[in-house]
């Protein structure tokens, strides 16, 4: 089998259940030893897409390929090459971490042997030592987390998906899984990662696909979805009504956004050096006294909000 | 660095019955860890056998033919009714496993898709020989005495067995599509209730009104029931143990491809 250059190949992807369509022509590419994040409100198709990609789900039209096997006619090769973290820690509550681990390296084909070894590791690195002889009914969430990606990695399979493998993790355990995602990354795996949360697709993947109602509304890597929305803006807060009016009529049509009640403005910037500098110099010329300043970059929030318009009610909630 | 993982080279049917091995290991855990189950498992024939006997022992012995003691004649009856509450459990587990999304993780791996529904049927049976020993021993403190050869309960095995996996089987459809584990407990009650007590598990049929004892003494339970007791007290055994065998496998017919077929379906969309 000739491998393509893309380990993940989505083309025109659709899928409905009954008539509410819930893909409607997905297309997805992922190189090898990169992560794509799929990114979207709840709703949006993320997990549909996951499950057919993990051939859990059939699907209506398009093609669907992972290294190269189609998830449909080569369903057992397909399954032989990738792990999945599904939304749900799908790990067996009544048996412990390590029984967890030895039996899916079992099921993935490892010898007794080589499970058992693959097990004791992957309890070592993901930190499950101590509780790895306790059912995982007694983990906390970010555990359970934990030992779910390590069972889909008992194979060291070569492509990963991951559906929203944070949400409803507290700050730490965030931060412990993104660790442990980007280790992943380092060893070569393929990753696709789905996620609500904006800052996690900017800080982690390589292209990000912005989907929402079943459709890919943008992608492309953080930076060029940044862009898209616009430069950085300098935000600047004075203390009373008369500086307010004074520094709107000093910096005259370079001031872009503006709240009087809460005296602020905010600048445009194209080049922080030469653009702040000018500012900043422009109200000490006319005696103009700043309560507080400070530089906002685009965050992927601003591309979503720009890109479909409307808040995303999930993510603010989880917030 | 990492350990060389080292993957099994073998044929598809070694991994077939592998995978089904694996997954009657998980479920048999399930059985030791979950001590609630497990604490059913043990009182609640102990409970049914001791209540049934003291409470109706005195009305019904004397309809029963002369020689044969009550606690003798029920012992059949509830360890057939035991096995067939029992895979209640079956059901609820299948069903947990639909709801839990570990489902979705074995479907992923290169596994036997049926090897789920063989974990738990398989692991039923373990469950049922552990209560229906439990009941003999609490049987033998009150009072019960069977003069059964071994081979007789060879035979009583084998009939049970047969009768156990058909049940759990069945209990399989209801699990899946069951929506809920509620669904399941009360599913399961609306049929197994009548079909055990509408049965000579613990009567006779003589007192019945014809059309429920002509239900009562044609049904696979009775069947079962009857082929179990005669074993145990001796007495002649008619049709009933044949007539047991080919319920059982004639149940399982048709219950093992509608209950495949119905977890793949449940499983794929």
């Amino acid at each position: 089998m000739p491998q393509s250059d893309y380990v993940i190949e989505v083309d025109n992807l659709t899928k409905a259940y009954g008539k509410q369509e819930v893909l409607r022509g997905i297309d997805l590419k992922v190189t090898r030893g990169t992560m794509l994040a799929l990114l979207g409100p709840n709703g949006a198709g993320k997990t549909t897409t996951v499950r057919i990609l993990s051939t859990l789900l059939k699907y209506d039209g398009g093609t669907v390929k992972v290294e190269g096997y189609d998830v449909t006619d080569q369903a057992d090769k397909v399954r032989s090459v990738i792990g999945l973290t599904g939304q749900s820690a799908a790990v067996d509550e009544l048996l412990t971490g390590r029984e967890n681990l030895v039996m899916m390296g079992r099921l993935y084909r490892l010898t007794a042997d080589s499970a058992k070894a693959r097990a004791q590791e992957l309890l070592e690195e993901f930190d499950l030592l101590k509780a790895a002889d306790r059912p995982a009914k007694t983990y906390s969430g970010g555990m359970r987390r934990r030992l779910d990606l390590a069972v889909s990695l008992i194979a060291t399979p070569p492509v990963i998906f991951l559906d929203e493998p944070t949400t409803g993790l507290d700050p730490r355990s965030r931060l412990v899984m993104w660790d442990i995602i980007k280790k992943l990354m380092e060893k070569g795996t393929t990753i696709l990662l789905t996620t609500q949360y904006l800052e996690e697709a900017d800080h982690l993947a390589d292209q990000i696909v912005v989907i929402d109602g079943g459709k890919v509304i943008a992608q492309g890597t953080a930076k060029q979805l940044k862009a898209k929305v616009g430069n950085d803006r300098l935000e600047l807060v004075f203390k009373n009504t008369a500086d307010f009016n004074a520094a709107v009529e000093a910096l005259g049509k370079e001031v872009g956004d503006r709240n009087e009640k809460e005296f602020s403005l905010t600048v445009l910037i194209r080049d922080t050096n030469t653009d702040v500098k000018r500012t900043l110099e422009t109200l000490a010329k006319h005696q103009i006294a700043i309560a507080s300043m400070a530089i906002h970059k685009p965050t992927l929030d601003d591309v979503f909000l720009s890109l479909t318009g409307k808040q995303k009610q999930a993510t603010e909630e989880d917030k | 660095m990492a350990a060389e993982l080292v993957f099994e080279h073998k044929s598809k049917l070694w991994f077939t019955i592998n995978d089904s091995l694996l997954m009657i290991k998980r479920s048999s855990r399930h059985i030791i860890r979950n001590t609630d189950q497990l604490l059913g498992a043990f009182f609640q024939p102990i409970m049914f056998l001791v209540l049934f006997a003291s409470v109706f022992g005195g009305s019904i012995s004397k309809a029963l033919p002369p020689g044969i003691t009550y606690i003798n004649y029920l012992m059949a009856g509830i360890i057939v009714q035991t096995v067939a509450f029992g895979s209640t459990t079956t059901a609820l587990s299948i069903c947990g496993d639909l709801q839990k999304g570990i489902v979705d993780r074995f479907r992923s791996l290169p596994m036997g898709n049926l090897a789920v529904l063989n974990g738990h049927i398989v692991s039923d049976l373990f469950r049922n020989a552990i209560s229906t020993f439990v009941m003999l021993i609490a049987g033998l403190v009150i009072g019960f005495r069977s003069h059964a050869s071994l081979l007789n309960w060879l035979e009583i095995a084998g009939i049970l067995i047969l009768f156990t996996l058909a049940f759990s089987w069945l209990a399989a459809i209801v699990g899946i599509l069951a929506k809920s584990v509620e669904a399941v407990q009360w599913l399961t009650f609306v049929l197994i209730f009548p079909l055990t007590f509408a049965s000579t598990a613990f009567v006779p049929p003589v007192g019945m009104n014809s059309v429920l004892r002509a239900f009562a003494v044609n049904q696979p339970i009775t069947q079962v029931v009857e082929a179990v007791r005669a074993l145990i007290l001796g007495t002649p055994i008619g049709n009933h143990a044949w007539l047991a065998v080919v319920w059982s496998l004639g149940l399982m017919v048709v219950a093992i491809p509608v209950a495949s077929w119905l977890f793949r379906r449940r499983t794929t969309n």
